[in-house]
């Protein structure tokens, strides 16, 4: 477990949202963009809820602080880490190494497998990326699937704030395709069988929490959080028993 | 049909939404007017010191999009240190921002005012500042009415805009709505029309003031 190495010196009045100033202050406050089900999205009593959510419940609770959520377009969120208004971005963001230039990421928490969805009740059923080659794909601005489908050639992409709103593009054929992380596509095609999965694509790549550069203090943290989330009934047992007699 | 029965049920949780665009966009229009005033006199203003800057905010204000100074206010002055919440800071962009408008349609205001009455009020006696209090101001006023019911519906609109920064106003809580029901056609009209009520409320509401003064 991480520890509040300098709590009680005024090392973590240098920048905000060090542990000492989140101690402090008793919450820990992350951004989010909540129209991302089921990472994050409002439920029908205003709330805030999803997996994400769920993760940051309990890194506030290991903190031993209240949880505020801040939400904010998913462009925002870098920004917002990088003038402080948050302490830490858990919205379902994937590690890219253009992320990695501006902030720091935790330790890997979920997969980031894109889907590709197209009509039903159309021709076009795309295996894999490559046949996306010359067709019109809407994606959501900034996520894995806007980086992913900006590598392929001659492809022309429309970008929408809102994933709903590419769906939207989808069902009145102005785009053949659209293409973003697979746990939320499923989410949405179970709604409307209209749409449907033609292919799933293993990026390699994988969600993280993000941390302002060189808040080492609060990446260590939340990565023990994680790591220990991580572990099974038995994992922990095995720790007890076999590694902490070492 | 489950289309128009969304809109429905999350009605009350758009309302709020309207709710507080409607509070963001008062606020603004406050700090719009008392700004707009203030500038658009010292745009008349023979004073180098009073003209140059003000000529200058509005031309600097009306010259940049509105989206691009919310994302400043909110982003960019806490590198100079100051920080304030998504709520606090639209109100201060849109605020600013309709401060430049009605700038000008202060300045219009003030120059549709026949050069007889200022000097007139000026040979009776009355100061610069009298002046404008008394006689060109409270007549100035009468005549840019329209056009401040329309900066007032325009900013309505813009307030929409705040949503870019997590303000939770009416865009932003039919988007959240829209990712809980996927419904986006039906909440974006739904959406619309809130909208267009408090546009047309507002736009009676200047028609009535407008002829309440015509007869006074």
């Amino acid at each position: 477990m991480g520890r509040c190495v300098y709590c009680g010196t005024n090392y973590g009045a240098i920048f905000a949202g060090t542990l000492a100033e989140i101690k402090e202050r008793g919450k820990l406050i992350i951004g989010t963009e909540p129209t991302f089900p089921p990472f994050e999205y409002v439920n029908e009593n205003n709330e805030i809820v999803g997996f994400d959510i769920d993760i940051a419940k309990k890194i506030a609770e290991e903190l031993g602080v209240e949880l505020e959520i801040l939400n904010l377009p998913f462009d925002s969120l870098i920004p917002a880490l990088m003038s402080d208004k948050i302490d830490l971005i858990v919205a379902g963001m994937t590690i890219t190494e253009e992320r990695a230039k501006v902030i720091d990421f935790s330790i890997p928490y979920f997969n980031a497998n894109q889907a590709i969805v197209v009509r039903e009740d159309g021709n076009f059923k795309p295996e894999k990326l490559e046949d996306l080659m010359g067709k019109k794909v809407a994606v959501q601005l900034g996520t894995t699937g806007d980086l992913v489908v900006s590598e392929i050639e001659k492809v022309s992409i429309t970008r929408f704030q809102k994933f709903t709103d590419a769906f939207l593009e989808l069902q009145n054929k102005r785009v053949d395709a659209v293409v973003l992380d697979e746990a939320v596509a499923n989410a949405y095609v179970k709604t409307f069988p209209k749409f449907i999965i033609s292919a799933v694509i293993d990026t390699g790549e994988k969600y993280g929490i993000g941390v302002k550069k060189g808040n080492t203090e609060l990446l260590d943290f939340v990565n023990s959080v994680l790591s220990n989330m991580f572990k099974s009934p038995y994992d922990l047992l095995v720790e007890k028993w076999f590694e902490e007699t070492k | 049909m489950e289309a128009i029965s969304v809109v429905f049920t999350n009605l009350p949780f758009l309302l709020l939404g309207a709710w507080d665009t409607l509070k963001l966009t008062f606020f603004a229009v406050l700090i719009g007017l008392v700004l707009g005033t203030f500038i658009g006199m010292g745009r008349l203003s023979k004073i180098k010191f009073i003209n140059i800057p003000s000529t200058v905010y509005v031309e600097f204000l009306r010259g940049t999009p509105l989206l691009v100074q919310i994302s400043i206010v909110y982003f960019g002055l806490p590198q100079l240190g100051i920080q304030l919440q998504a709520y606090p800071a639209a109100i201060v962009a849109l605020g600013l921002n309709s401060g430049a408008y009605i700038a000008e349609i202060v300045r219009a205001g003030i120059q549709s005012i026949p050069k007889g009455q200022y000097e007139a009020a000026r040979s009776l006696g009355l100061t610069h500042w009298q002046t404008m209090r008394y006689i060109i101001l409270p007549q100035a006023f009468k005549n840019i009415l329209p056009a401040l019911g329309n900066e007032f519906i325009t900013l309505t609109k813009d307030s929409s805009l705040a949503s870019v920064i997590g303000v939770t106003e009416l865009m932003r809580r039919g988007q959240f709505v829209i990712t809980r029901t996927f419904q986006t056609f039906s909440i974006y009209f739904g959406i619309a029309l809130i909208y267009f009520i408090m546009t047309f409320t507002i736009s009676r509401i200047v028609r009535y003031i407008e002829k309440r003064m015509a007869v006074a």
